[in-house]
């Protein structure tokens, strides 16, 4: 059982990235498009995000869930020693997820409009930002259990230029997701060429973001290229993965929106696959080496038993009805389209 | 200000700021259904305007309860991580379920906003039903885990070892039902007076009446009805407190000693230091009466509870006082609301009977709050009762007031925003929602 939950944590993490990624990316590509074409980018990316917006960010509460209920030690020392990159994040959780409804459901569309466009755009850019930070804090080793003074038990446990590169890439990783998922909402060809031209120059921010990530992990003394290369099965995802980003290159300009949305998911996820593999079933790496693991760290099996029912029985409700909202107004849409 | 007072005060200000948006957000889907309903059967176009104007209130309230839950769900740890690492695993089940429930309520709540005109009108109510009936049952999820604390079942406590544990036992607590049961009737109260308040204002500015009155009229239902069930389940849950945790109990009611015929003591001010009620009306007997069902029953005061075990006699007794008394000028209201619906119906056209209900606005949500300081203020000092201390479970980390006040900065703010967009779509409800006042598009 303890490897469903597992596999469910995984995933939500996964489909957190994915889903939730191209919301927060919908606000970081608009505040990166020029005046002129702010407003069709926005309008475009509200038709998509609109209906599923809400259920991409329970994905967080899934995997924090399982995090506290199943892992309660790893939750606890995440919680301590990256309480201030954490409380980052809540906080632009709080602001985006608001400003969001705030400037859709605003009865008058005023100078309030002011306030709530730049509070969207910017959380949209903060959160993944101190997501990639706690996710990289949690690997560089800097979490120090023994630490005496404030600074190193609560600052340098995530301030190096390993995480701020890591938080760099999320950002950038978001930003691609969402120009990706973008191009199929299109409405007519002039928008299609204006948003694949984006989509290029994302893919060219993502690769050079994730350079920085290496040259920061060199200097930062953490061996992530032997973590990633030096294994059989990380190696693998990330050929895959470069090999995919090639094809889906050449794809950009045809109207197949489906795979592509497909081949940027693929690689989200092989990039997630290789950067956990290589640690696995440790999750959290701590300074003096007595790492936090997904088998040792485990909660009572009774637990983690009860966890894995209630896991299965809820994604027998949650993904059909979820796949059938995507479908009804997703699939829907592009059957009009083409008719 | 020390830590451990601020990581108590932003776990009371982010319960107590969430609480309001996840009551309306899971109360008003069902005023919406209902509205909805009778749009479909009827086919008067006011009811679609009601319910399009609430499903606006929904998503807002729902999107503002979503993220304040996030930050919940994370604060738990923030603040409270010796707790969590112990009690995660325990009272984690209802908190897994929640997050289907909750997950539910999203996804319905997609098909529902942005369904019009795109599914079958049937299943698109449906999708509405499914927002509130997935929203209560998270709520019920929810308290079952803080009853837990209250009631700490499914473990054995050994040698400060947590082992043994059941989840679903720790779930089906011996609170659980009596405080969900509570807190959803409170959900519905609050919500309907709330709303019930809103719609009554405006139709006393002679705004849009129709749409109004439709609109009162179903809140209405909902929170009288909700206001005249409380007391029973407020009684259900006396009686389990002075079962449970006659700590709570004797400080809910300032009852200092222990003893047979005990009165009921109203209002008052507690006098911790000599044991005693300044200027309280004393019923006697009635106290035992009511936790006992014998006027002669005995009634643990707080003479049995070590001094360090004794929760904050003041507070809590406050607190019960006024929910208590808002509870019962509902109750009244309700009932002059029930006399007007079926032998005074001109008592309905009358200013004075809108009045009461445009001043009863808020007494709902003051109830609730008050509520929730007595359940958490009054098992105090202790977080798992009888189990581990509120002190023990806090952060190790400084600095916690820092962090109390941007919370507090973040929630001001966000409630004034709140405020606004609310007050904006109620004063445009002439312009965007009223079929029969509102501007034709051409």
């Amino acid at each position: 059982m303890i490897y469903v939950v597992i596999v469910f944590l995984w995933t939500s993490i996964l489909l957190y990235v994915l889903l939730g990624g191209a919301d927060f990316g919908a606000g970081i590509i608009e505040l990166f498009t020029s005046k002129k074409n702010r407003s069709k980018t926005r309008k475009t990316m509200y038709e998509a995000i609109g209906p599923i917006w809400e259920a991409n960010h329970m994905w967080l509460i899934i995997a924090i869930v399982i995090l506290f209920v199943g892992f309660p030690k790893i939750y606890t020392t995440v919680s301590i020693y990256l309480h201030i990159p954490l409380v980052c994040m809540l906080l632009g959780i709080i602001a985006r997820g608001t400003a969001f409804v705030f400037r859709n459901y605003d009865a008058v569309k005023d100078d309030m409009q002011k306030l709530y466009t730049p509070i969207f755009v910017y959380s949209s850019l903060i959160t993944p930002f101190f997501l990639g930070i706690i996710a990289a804090s949690s690997v560089s080793g800097q979490i120090d259990l023994q630490a005496q003074d404030f600074l190193s038990a609560y600052i340098f446990s995530w301030l190096n230029w390993f995480s701020i590169a890591v938080g760099i890439f999320t950002v950038s990783i978001c930003g691609f997701l969402a120009t990706i998922f973008i191009i199929g909402q299109a409405a007519n060809d002039d928008d299609r060429n204006f948003f694949v031209r984006k989509a290029r120059r994302t893919i060219y921010t993502v690769m050079f973001c994730g350079a920085l990530v290496f040259v920061a992990a060199y200097h930062e003394n953490i061996p992530l290229a032997s973590w990633i290369f030096g294994d059989t099965l990380g190696l693998i995802a990330i050929i895959a993965a470069s090999i995919s980003l090639v094809i889906m290159f050449f794809l950009l300009q045809r109207k197949k929106p489906v795979l592509l949305r497909l081949l940027a998911g693929f690689q989200v996820a092989m990039i997630l696959f290789a950067a956990t593999y290589s640690h696995f079933p440790d999750i959290v790496l701590i300074k003096n080496g007595t790492n936090l693991s997904l088998l040792t760290h485990q909660g009572q099996a009774k637990a983690i038993d009860t966890l894995g029912y209630a896991l299965l029985i809820g994604s027998i409700f949650i993904l059909p009805a979820l796949v059938y909202l995507i479908y009804i107004f997703q699939m829907k849409k592009e059957v009009q389209e083409t008719h | 200000m020390d830590d451990f007072l601020a990581a108590r005060l932003q776990m009371a200000f982010s319960l107590g700021f969430h609480i309001v948006f996840a009551c309306i957000g899971m109360v008003m889907p069902f005023f919406m259904t209902v509205a909805h309903f009778y749009w479909l059967k009827t086919k008067k176009n006011v009811y679609k305007d009601v319910t399009k104007a609430w499903s606006k209130g929904v998503a807002i309230f729902f999107a503002t309860g979503a993220v304040s839950g996030t930050v919940l769900s994370f604060e738990l740890g923030l603040l409270w991580p010796k707790f969590m690492e112990h009690a995660g695993p325990i009272f984690g089940m209802p908190f897994s379920l929640e997050g289907t429930a909750f997950f539910i309520e999203a996804i319905a709540l997609g098909f529902y906003l942005y369904g019009w005109e795109k599914l079958n009108p049937w299943f698109h109510w449906f999708t509405g039903v499914v927002v509130g009936i997935s929203g209560l049952l998270s709520g019920v999820l929810v308290v079952a885990a803080n009853a837990w604390m209250n009631s700490p079942a499914g473990f054995d406590f050994v040698d400060g070892k947590y082992i043994n544990i059941d989840p679903v036992k720790a779930m089906f607590n011996d609170a659980w039902f009596s405080q969900a049961l509570h807190m959803s009737v409170a959900a519905f109260v609050s919500t309907g007076f709330a709303v019930a308040g809103v719609h009554a204002l405006m139709i006393l500015k002679g705004k849009n009446v129709l749409f109004h009155s439709k609109a009162f009229k179903i809140a209405a239902v909902f929170g009288t009805v909700a206001a005249c069930l409380q007391p029973v389940s407020g009684d259900i849950s006396a009686k389990d407190v002075a079962h449970r945790q006659p700590a709570k109990l004797a400080a809910m009611e300032a009852h200092f000693h222990t003893g047979r015929n005990a009165p009921l003591i109203i209002g008052g001010i507690p006098d911790t230091a000599n044991k005693k009620v300044d200027y309280a009306i004393k019923i006697p007997g009635l106290l035992s009466f009511m936790t006992t069902g014998d006027f002669n029953g005995e009634v643990k005061g707080l003479d049995t509870v070590p001094k360090e075990d004794q929760p904050p006699v003041a507070v809590t007794h406050y607190a019960f006082q006024i929910m208590v008394g808002l509870g019962m000028a509902m109750v009244l209201i309700a009932l002059l609301y029930f006399i007007a619906l079926w032998k005074k119906q001109q008592w309905l056209k009358s200013n004075w009977l809108l009045k009461l209900f445009v001043i009863a606005t808020p007494m709902g949500f003051i109830a609730l709050e008050a509520g929730w300081t007595v359940t958490e203020v009054g098992r105090q000092p202790w977080i798992i009762q009888g189990v581990m201390r509120t002190a023990d479970a806090v952060t190790p980390m400084p600095g916690i007031a820092y962090s109390f006040y941007l919370f507090t900065g973040v929630y001001i703010s966000l409630a004034i925003i709140v405020s606004l967009l609310l007050y904006r779509q109620i004063a445009m409800v002439g312009k965007l929602y009223d079929s029969s006042t509102k501007p034709h598009k051409n």
